[in-house]
């Protein structure tokens, strides 16, 4: 493959053959980028963009909740931001950053010498620019926003203005380059390992990609199907979900749900995997059970393809299915309970030191369980009927997506930045972003969970009086976490990207193993581009 | 429980005044949210008994397992530090800690699945009600029909009271203990009767929930659930609607009124003279003009769409000039298709129609088009038919 390209290019040149163009540079380096280096790069500073704009839009429905009564906005326009908040958040943020990390580390932590398919790695990121313009621009179109929530309940979606179209259009673009990427990073997980880097070798955070990227390749299609009928319902006639016309809404939500289970978990795995990283390299002992890891991995994501209809309780299911999918998803408990002993087995006896992206790890732990046993009391389908729809929903999920995903995102960030920008970040600044972020986290969402059980629905403008305290307090934890993000970008991740800090070493820290330590601080543009010969542990390269 | 529960209750209320959020002078709202609610509401019925247990069962068993797990994780971050001089062991794996620690939580997660299941058995069983509430959901107001039961017939719209929307608007709503949930005409329910709720909607998805009751189920259009509840007491129990319907989504609110069996029986009498008041009267004995002439305004509004301005139907569907059933001489096969439908109900059967507008477009079929059968069918006709 490659001597073809090459014979267009280069003559017959093969090894090194990049000395004779040099490494590209000014805008071309980024639009035309092939270096998984480069396109990680890209993917996070896109997913913080996005962070940005869904936490600016968090903060509006926070600042509108603050007191009972509308202050700020309309009630329609509150539907667009709840909405464009979730779907940005979801689809722009999270997804796109854990596939940053992905093109980063995956090559780096396999002795590989770059993705699979490196032009379809600059599609699959390029293509995401027009669909966020087309999501965030959805509200300068008539009617504004899509306003159904993330969910896009039909027949709520039939009543929506243009800007559904192109919520839709862009939900397409942006499951289109998930499957591009996850393609990407299964070809590459499975043909491109160093030699002597059996599956069983592979770091957790190789693994977990792996099976979210099948996890994806499964479900996005299925997403992809029923925003189309949702389409097609709109414009061409057909009635699939369109009751008037003999359509079944339920049957939107099983599709939907049906793609929305595995979604979350798509958005958590890789997380596990970037903790199961670094709990071993700050307790300086390797990972307990690696083994029963990977198993418990697979199983959470097949047990997360029977579990969809845990969201939809209160539509009037049978009892049987009512019963199933409560034990379904109960069992869940089982295989994430297993990870969450390994880490701390893994702590125990071990030699802690409490590094920035040691603390996110920890931290992680502890509130991630919280929002793990909030999901199994409302697995539980009499207590849900309570809590369906309401404040508690909202607190559990984001002590899952929130404290989940995004603190190890932060971790992984403490973690890995000295290797890709070849400076250490500040380690004083870092501690202050994660206690800062811990508390106004739990400020904002702790108080959620009562509001919850006392009654309060979600994607409500307004509120009965008696829930005004607890959402003042939710609003000002808010803008709280809000700011932390702010003085994360400009105080710790900016200054790292100017080059300014001490100079990372190799191996910045102490107990970290991998692949990735053995290349230079900061990686070179290219790396193993012979493979590696590596130890029996495949952990380190042997001379 | 409760001692733990109060002082919960009160640190928290410590913390909030220590916020100095802005204190908005309302009182818990019985059968409604209470200042600073901290747990689910005090249960109105059994259901919602069951729901508040296995909240604390589920509470109790996640905390303690919390503790247990945390702890070891902290005293590990305490003791095993490396500025204390811990050497890092080199254990990796175990095989029988590991089976352990998924057989134990297997176990566990079984014994919560048992009083589950008990509770969801008993919510699913809508069987032998005494009263049966259909419950419409609509942008955005609630309609009730009272279907089967003490009370059939009965049936009104359900919307947030005005003031209180506009209070909302305003953006410095007065304090008010029920505000966002109080309606003028709230759906009112006999105590200790077993009451079924049919939801469904005419738009989009809704929810009818009263948390008190334990009760949520979806309102989804073209389809019918149902749910159900038995009040242990009577008094004013709020609820909103849960599911995304739009933009006046938070201004749909439930409020269920349970009344001792006289005040309900007295309740359904006056709704009844006022049903009776707004009806025409059956026994009234009309002309043909006047009955054709009323007849074809509720054609158009009924017939029109599938039997077409002309009477000749479309496809399918039969045309009326000209047919049998229409000319026949014998006025009740007519009605009957009316009352009942025909043909797995391509025809639906209208008799929710009123004997009066029953009984005019029939009379305006028998004499429109090419029909001139100068019959007409009075009122009395349909209500006799439908007995």
């Amino acid at each position: 493959m490659s001597a073809v390209l090459d014979s267009h290019g280069h003559g017959a040149s093969d090894h090194g053959h990049d000395d004779h163009h040099g490494a590209p540079h000014g805008w071309r380096r980024w639009v035309y980028a092939t270096n998984h280096k480069d396109i990680g790069t890209l993917y996070l500073l896109f997913a913080f963009t996005m962070l940005i704009i869904g936490g600016i839009l968090a903060l509006f429905i926070r600042a509108e909740l603050f007191q009972p009564g509308l202050q700020l906005v309309n009630p329609e326009l509150f539907n667009q931001f709840t909405t464009m908040h979730g779907l940005i958040m979801v689809f722009g943020a999270i997804m796109p950053a854990f596939v940053g990390f992905a093109n980063w580390m995956i090559p780096l932590q396999i002795g590989a010498s770059d993705m699979a398919f490196a032009r379809m790695n600059n599609f699959s990121f390029w293509l995401m620019i027009p669909a966020a313009v087309m999501l965030a621009g959805s509200f300068f179109m008539p009617g504004g926003a899509p306003a159904t929530g993330w969910t896009i309940y039909a027949p709520l979606t039939l009543q929506m203005g243009p800007s559904m179209d192109a919520g839709i259009l862009a939900l397409h673009l942006l499951g289109a380059s998930s499957i591009m990427g996850s393609i990407n990073i299964i070809v590459t997980i499975l043909n491109m390992r160093a030699p002597g880097m059996t599956l069983m070798k592979m770091p957790m955070f190789v693994w977990t990609w792996l099976i979210t990227a099948y996890l994806l390749i499964a479900v996005m299609p299925v997403l992809a199907g029923a925003i189309t009928m949702v389409l097609t319902d709109r414009h061409f006639g057909t009635t699939f979900f369109n009751p008037a016309g003999g359509g079944d809404p339920v049957m939107f939500q099983h599709i939907f749900w049906f793609f929305g289970h595995p979604e979350v978990y798509i958005m958590i795995l890789p997380a596990f995997g970037i903790i199961s990283q670094i709990i071993p390299a700050f307790s300086r002992k390797r990972l307990f059970g690696y083994a029963s890891m990977v198993y418990a991995t697979s199983s959470i994501a097949i047990l997360s393809f029977i579990v969809w209809a845990h969201h939809m309780y209160t539509t009037g299911m049978p009892v049987t299915g009512q019963l199933f999918f409560m034990y379904a998803t109960m069992l869940i408990s089982v295989p994430t309970g297993v990870k969450v002993f390994n880490w701390i087995a893994t702590m125990w006896k071990g030699s802690m030191t409490f590094e920035t992206p040691m603390l996110f790890a920890v931290g992680f732990i502890f509130v991630f369980t919280m929002g793990g046993f909030t999901g199994l009391i409302l697995a539980m389908a009499p207590i849900d009927l309570q809590l369906q729809d309401g404040y508690y929903v909202v607190a559990h999920f984001h002590y899952v997506l929130v404290a989940g995903s995004l603190f190890t995102m932060f971790a992984g960030y403490y973690y890995w930045s000295p290797k890709w920008t070849g400076v250490m970040y500040n380690e004083t600044r870092g501690k202050i972003h994660f206690w800062w972020t811990l508390i106004s986290f739990n400020v904002t969402f702790f108080p959620m969970h009562f509001l919850g059980l006392a009654g309060m629905p979600r994607r409500y403008a307004d509120y009965p009086m008696q829930f005004a305290d607890f959402n003042a307090l939710a609003s000002v934890g808010a803008f709280a976490f809000g700011f932390a993000q702010v003085y994360f970008f400009f105080f710790i991740v900016l200054p790292t990207m100017r080059g300014q800090g001490a100079p990372a070493p190799q191996r910045p820290w102490e107990a970290a193993e991998g692949l990735e330590w053995e290349v230079p601080s900061p990686a070179p543009f290219h790396t193993f581009e012979t493979p590696p010969k590596l130890n029996a542990d495949a952990n380190r390269i042997v001379a | 429980m409760m001692n733990f529960y109060n002082t919960l209750k009160t640190a928290s209320l410590g913390l909030m005044a220590m916020g100095a959020t802005a204190a908005w002078a309302v009182n818990d709202l019985p059968g409604g949210p209470a200042v600073n609610q901290l747990n689910l509401h005090p249960p109105a019925t059994l259901i919602a008994e069951q729901q508040v247990w296995l909240h604390w069962f589920m509470l109790i068993i996640c905390t303690v397992i919390f503790v247990a797990v945390f702890g070891v994780m902290f005293y590990s971050i305490w003791k095993h530090r490396k500025s204390l001089g811990h050497k890092p062991a080199t254990f990796h794996e175990s095989v029988k800690v590991e089976i352990a620690w998924t057989v134990v939580p297997f176990v566990i997660v079984i014994l919560m699945a048992l009083p589950a299941t008990k509770a969801v058995v008993a919510s699913k069983d809508t069987s032998n009600a005494e009263l049966t509430i259909k419950a419409t959901g609509y942008q955005w107001k609630w309609g009730y029909d009272y279907i089967k039961g003490e009370g059939e017939g009965i049936n009104f719209i359900s919307s947030l009271d005005e003031k209180q929307r506009a209070m909302s608007d305003s953006g410095k709503p007065e304090p008010t203990d029920d505000y966002l949930l109080k309606v003028d005409n709230p759906l009112v329910v006999p105590v200790g009767k077993k009451i079924r709720i049919i939801t469904t909607s005419n738009d989009v998805i809704h929810s009818f929930a009263v948390n008190s009751f334990g009760i949520k189920q979806d309102a989804i259009p073209g389809f019918v659930r149902d749910t159900w509840f038995r009040a242990e007491k009577t008094g004013d129990f709020h609820g909103q609607c849960q599911e995304l319907c739009g933009k006046e989504h938070a201004y749909m609110p439930i409020h269920v009124k349970v009344v001792s069996a006289e005040d309900y029986t007295a309740w359904v009498a006056e709704q009844n003279k006022k049903l009776a008041a707004k009806q025409d009267d059956p026994s009234k004995v009309w002309t043909l003009a006047e009955l054709t002439a009323k007849g074809s305004k509720v054609y158009e509004a009924n017939c029109q769409a599938c039997h077409q301005a002309n009477g000749k139907g479309m496809g399918p569907i039969k045309p009326l000039d000209g047919a049998a059933v229409v000319l026949d001489s014998d006025k009740s096969k007519q009605i009957s298709v009316l009352l009942n439908g025909q043909n797995n109900l391509t025809m639906p059967a209208w008799k929710q129609l009123s004997d009066t507008e029953i009984a005019a477009v029939i009379s305006f079929t028998k004499n429109n088009w090419s029909n001139k059968t100068g019959q007409l069918v009075q009122p009395a006709d349909v209500q006799a038919a439908r007995k």
